[in-house]
Parts: C-alpha cells; sequence; structure tokens
C-alpha cells in the first residue's frame, strides 16, 4: 500500500535513541563546579536531616558553665553565650533555614507559574494588568512589606501561623518573590503560544488547560527550575535576614539567620560564634547557585540539537 | 470536470485583517490587511494548490479557513455548516474534519512529547480510542505513512526532517478529517525528501479520499500535485482555475509572470522562453494601493486600474480571474 521508496525510511538514519533526560544530566554532569554544588547541597540537607545522629546535644539544651567555649573536641564549632553548642544549633538551625527557603520557592514557583502561563498565553488585557502587578510588588521595598505582613499575620494569631513558626515566613517571603519567575515563565509562554506545535494541538481541538499543562507548561518548565534552584538562594538569605532582624523564626528555636543576630555582641569576643552560622549561609547560598547555573546551561534548548 | 464534484469547503468574502495599534493606549491606526475578501470553493476529493509569494497572505488564509485565526469578516462553510459562527463543542467537533500539516517539521512537534503521544492526541481530545485500542491505531498511523510503528516511544529529535513531516502527517489523519490545509507541507525539507512526502500525501488522498488545501511557492510542485490552483497576491485571489489551464492559458498579468518563471525541462523551448519580469515589490498589505491592488507592478495596467478594483469574476466556466484587462 506504500510505495517500497518509502519504506527505504526505515534504513535512514535515525539518531541515537536518547532520552531527554539522559540527555540532561550528561551535559549537567560535565561541569564539575555545579556537580561539586550539588554534592556540597546534598550532604548539607542529608546533615540536617540527619542532626540528631550527628550530635549528642540538644539546640536548647543550656550549659551555663560551658558559656563561650571556643571550638574544641567537645564543640567542634564551639559555645554561644548560654553554653549551647553551636555545630547542634547549626544543624537544627539547617532544618529551618532549608524548610523555609524550599517552602517560599515552592509559593513563589506556583504562584509564577501560573501568572507567568495565563499572562503570556493569553495575552491582551490579562497580561496587561498580571504585568503590572508583578510591577507593583517589584517596586515595593520588600524588607518594609515584609515585616510589615508578618507583623499581621502574628496579629491575627491564625493556629497554623503561630509565632515562632516558620510557615508565615515561608509564605510572605514566596508571596514576594514570584515575580522573576512569572516573567521567565511568561516570555517562554508567549513564544511557544505562536510555535506550530501548540497551533497544531489547537487545530486538534485540545483546550487551553490542556495546551498550557500539556505543551506550554512542560517546554517552560526548565526555566521554572532555573529559577527555583536561584531562589532558593535568595530565600535563604532573606530568612536569614528577617531573623536577623528579630522578625523570623522566635528564639531559641535555632535558624542561620537568628544565630547570627544574637551573636552580635560578641562578635569581637568570642568570633566563632557568628562566623559558623555565616559561613553555613554563604556556602549554601554559592553551592545553590552553582546548581542553578549549572542546571540552566544543561536544560539550554539550544543544546539539545547538538549530538 | 470540477463543475459536477459538490463542494466540501465554501470560503466566501474571507477577510483576515491584523489591527495596527500605536502608543500608549494603543489606539487603532490601522490594518495590515493579510487576506482581503477572498471566495473560492474547495471541492470533495480534490488539491486546491495556493500559491504567490511571501506575504501575500497564503498562510494567513488557511490559517483562517482552519480557525486558527478569527476572521474578520466572510464565512467559510464546511459540509455546508458555517464554521466561523462554531463555539466551544461544537466548533470541537468541526475540527475532527479538518486538521492541518505545518510548515516546519522542526517546530510543529512538542519536543517534550514522543512520537505516540504526539500522534495519540487528537484520539485523546477527541475520545475516539483508549488503551490498547488507541496505541494500534498510532501503530497502524505510524505504519500508514511510511514509519516503524517501534518508533513510538521516541522523541521527535531523533528523526530526520522528512520523518517528522511524516509524523505530521500521522497527527492530521489520526481523525480520519475530509479537509487537510498543507501550509508549505515541502518547503522545508531536502529536495529528494520532498518527492517522497508529496508521494505520500498523494496515496493518501487517494486511500481516505482527503481533501487538500495545498499552499507553497514551489510551482513545478504544486502543479504536479493540484487539481486547480488559486493564484493568491497581496490578500486577494487573483486567478483561480484547473491547473493545465492556469499553465497554458494564463489570464491574470500576475499569473502570466509568474508562470513565465518555471523553467521548462527541455533546453530548446527554456531558451525561448519568454520570461515576465516584474518591477517592485508587493507593496504593504497595511496600505495596498487604490484600485486594483496590482497596479503598481502590472505591466499592462492602464487609467482604469488605478480608479476602481477589478471583479472577482468567472470569465469561462471553471476560470475566475480579477483583471479589467480579460474580457
Amino acid at each position: 500500500m506504500v510505495d517500497s521508496a518509502l519504506h527505504a525510511t526505515h534504513n535512514e538514519d535515525v539518531r541515537e535513541h536518547r532520552s531527554l533526560v539522559a540527555n540532561v544530566w550528561r551535559r549537567f554532569s560535565r561541569n564539575k563546579i555545579g556537580l561539586a554544588g550539588t554534592a556540597i547541597f546534598l550532604m548539607i540537607a542529608a546533615a540536617v536531616i540527619a542532626a540528631p545522629l550527628l550530635t549528642p546535644y540538644t539546640p536548647t539544651e543550656l550549659n551555663l558553665l560551658n558559656r563561650f567555649q571556643p571550638p574544641s573536641r567537645e564543640h567542634w564549632m564551639g559555645t554561644d553565650d548560654l553554653g549551647r553548642d553551636i555545630w547542634t544549633r547549626v544543624l537544627y538551625g539547617g532544618r529551618i533555614s532549608l524548610t523555609v527557603g524550599l517552602l517560599s520557592v515552592l509559593v513563589s514557583i506556583s504562584v509564577g507559574t501560573l501568572v507567568g502561563l495565563v499572562s503570556g498565553y493569553y495575552g491582551g488585557w490579562i497580561d496587561s494588568i498580571l504585568m503590572r502587578i508583578a510591577d507593583v510588588f517589584l517596586s515595593v521595598p520588600r524588607l518594609f512589606v515584609l515585616i510589615v505582613l508578618i507583623t499581621l499575620l502574628r496579629a491575627w494569631d491564625l493556629p497554623w501561623l503561630r509565632p515562632g513558626t516558620f510557615a508565615p515566613i515561608a509564605l510572605v517571603i514566596g508571596c514576594l518573590s514570584w515575580m522573576g519567575v512569572s516573567r521567565l515563565i511568561r516570555a517562554s509562554a508567549l513564544e511557544q503560544r505562536g510555535r506550530e506545535y501548540t497551533l497544531a494541538a489547537r487545530v486538534i481541538g485540545a483546550s487551553d488547560a490542556r495546551i498550557l499543562l500539556l505543551h506550554i507548561l512542560p517546554n517552560a518548565a526548565s526555566s521554572a527550575i532555573v529559577a527555583a534552584t536561584l531562589g532558593l538562594a535568595g530565600a535563604i538569605i532573606s530568612e536569614s535576614g528577617l531573623s536577623y532582624l528579630g522578625f523570623g523564626v522566635q528564639l531559641p528555636t535555632p535558624t542561620w539567620g537568628n544565630m547570627l543576630s544574637g551573636t552580635q555582641n560578641q562578635m569581637t569576643t568570642a568570633p566563632w560564634t557568628a562566623i559558623f552560622p555565616g559561613l553555613m549561609i554563604f556556602i549554601i547560598v554559592v553551592a545553590v547557585n552553582y546548581m542553578g547555573d549549572s542546571l540552566r546551561d544543561a536544560l539550554d534548548p539550544h543544546h539539545v540539537e547538538k549530538r | 470536470m470540477a463543475a459536477e464534484r459538490e463542494a466540501l469547503v465554501q470560503v466566501r468574502n474571507l477577510k483576515k485583517y491584523f489591527p495596527i495599534n500605536r502608543g500608549v493606549i494603543q489606539r487603532h491606526v490601522g490594518d495590515v490587511k493579510a487576506v482581503d475578501d477572498i471566495s473560492f470553493d474547495i471541492l470533495r476529493g480534490e488539491t486546491l494548490g495556493m500559491v504567490g509569494e511571501s506575504g501575500c497572505g497564503k498562510t494567513t488564509a488557511g490559517r483562517t479557513i482552519i480557525r486558527l485565526y478569527e476572521a474578520t469578516s466572510g464565512s467559510v462553510l464546511v459540509n455546508d455548516v458555517d464554521i466561523s459562527k462554531l463555539r466551544g463543542g461544537e466548533l470541537r467537533q468541526m475540527r475532527r474534519q479538518m486538521q492541518m500539516i505545518f510548515q516546519d517539521p522542526y517546530a510543529s512537534l512538542n519536543p517534550r512529547m514522543t512520537v505516540g503521544s504526539i500522534i495519540a492526541e487528537p484520539l485523546e481530545v477527541h475520545r475516539v480510542a483508549f488503551g490498547k485500542e488507541k496505541l494500534e491505531r498510532v501503530q497502524e498511523l505510524l505504519r500508514l505513512v511510511g514509519l516503524n510503528p517501534y518508533f513510538a516511544n521516541r522523541y521527535p529529535h531523533e528523526f530526520s526532517g522528512g520523518q517528522r513531516q511524516r509524523i505530521g502527517i500521522a497527527r492530521a489523519l489520526a481523525l480520519n478529517p475530509d479537509l487537510i490545509v498543507c501550509d508549505e507541507p515541502i518547503s522545508s525539507l531536502d529536495v529528494s525528501i520532498q518527492a517522497q512526502v508529496v508521494n505520500l500525501m498523494e496515496e493518501l488522498q487517494q486511500q481516505m479520499g482527503l481533501t487538500y488545501l495545498f499552499i507553497a511557492h514551489d510551482l513545478s510542485m504544486v502543479r504536479h500535485i493540484s487539481d486547480r490552483m488559486a493564484v493568491m497576491y497581496l490578500g486577494k485571489v487573483v486567478e483561480l482555475t484547473d491547473r493545465d489551464e492556469i499553465y497554458l492559458n494564463p489570464l491574470h498579468p500576475y499569473t502570466q509572470a509568474l508562470m513565465s518563471a518555471v523553467p521548462v525541462p527541455d533546453p530548446v523551448i527554456e531558451e525561448e522562453r519568454k520570461r515576465i519580469i516584474l518591477e517592485g515589490d508587493l507593496p504593504s498589505p497595511a496600505h495596498p494601493p487604490v484600485g486594483c491592488n496590482f497596479n503598481t507592478r502590472c505591466p499592462v495596467a492602464m487609467e482604469q486600474c488605478f480608479e476602481a478594483e477589478p471583479e472577482y469574476r468567472e470569465v469561462k466556466p471553471g476560470h475566475w480571474v480579477a483583471c479589467f484587462r480579460v474580457p
């Protein structure tokens, strides 16, 4: 029924069968700095999860006889003004800092992706309104709004937003950092709206929801993944900043930020109380940024056609 | 011969203007008249070739007919139903009858979907096949377009341009449509592959009784595949008739110039062949000339052509043209 010339295509050069994920991994693994960043991030995450196994102390255990101990065999990172073990507090504080980071990224990615997809795909006045809202969010001083919102949330005293917990902080940070993501996703959606595969889906009769979820989102996802990784670093810094100012997670629960703030007065006499939490913030931010950069290169569609 | 066949698609006074908005408040300052009042029929089972230079509105015409673009005015009747008024579910049902093959086989397949899910998408959207039946249908379609059914779980980037275009054809065939709008389906393929794809399309047409609207700018290829041909210039159809008639006896001066550009594969005739070279460029469709829109480049334009628009009329049975010069 189909002539033999057509069957010749079976023997035509078919490119090597390799899944998209495998391609991405191949490129990602080629970037050593990115791999190192990923390894460090995963190590810290693992250490923080396994905190009770890595230390004999608890984070809030006072030992007034042992105040301001410099790093030693018993206290790897020394002790603070109340004799608490800093290594232990760094581990447990990391749980909060990382959770806040991940949660707020989850919020900002969800909001940003939704806004970006709708804005880019529908265009017109919907796009104008959403992007003006994003502009408003970008133009207000972030720290000020963060503080006001957190104070307001506390005042309402909702059961799941109790003071001292990290949920409201993550929520607020997330709600104030979706704009970058939404712009990336919007640009991608705008571009893909005119692509022929989107037109093909419309000719088939696919609904807008189907086109957005099956055709546009997967092709915009790489920008979202990269934005998420880079946003994680930003969120950790935001949480640290807030906690440092005293609007974050309340003492005695440790986070890297409030550990830093608690140590202001002793920074010259007992520098280790500040160095270690600060170092952790620095390391994780650098590691996550390298991971994100490398991921972006690996997911870059311009590399896809290369063999 | 053509007149006896019934019309599958009736395009009537179809217009598609893209608004030009300028300034802060996006004031409407004009229109790009991409398709400006075209009317013609596409007969059941035929291939209607549509030719014209870049920017003349052929792609827009195709996309408006299939309702990828909303028409500015006019109507498109498919099987006597006016699809330009349909909404929601009715429109979706209508989509089953008309499909499209795209120009760029690299852009028309979603790079994140397997070939199997690309071809299965129409089946899923219209809920016509599920599970095992769906898989079998996908494999059958792949076989039909000359691809190995085993390719279903591969991704588009693993295929060559010709193979990808076959995948696009399989997707268009999935719902057994009546009409397929082919938007320059072969222009981005290697010449050696073009013939294969065109042959495949012709075979499929015979097997499945398909009707094609074949948009292209390669005149010899269009001549090969078409039963009738429409020539577009600046958003308008200037001439439409049987393919042999349009080659042997073109009436519109633009068609004459176009046809004189087709090389003849006979050195003796080719030596003697007179070419009509058109001066100037295609005018902007945002500011088409007053009167006949071809008057800026027409070698035989007369006074009348700058004052009034020539009517698009049937000068002999089955031969439509829009020109004052034609008696």
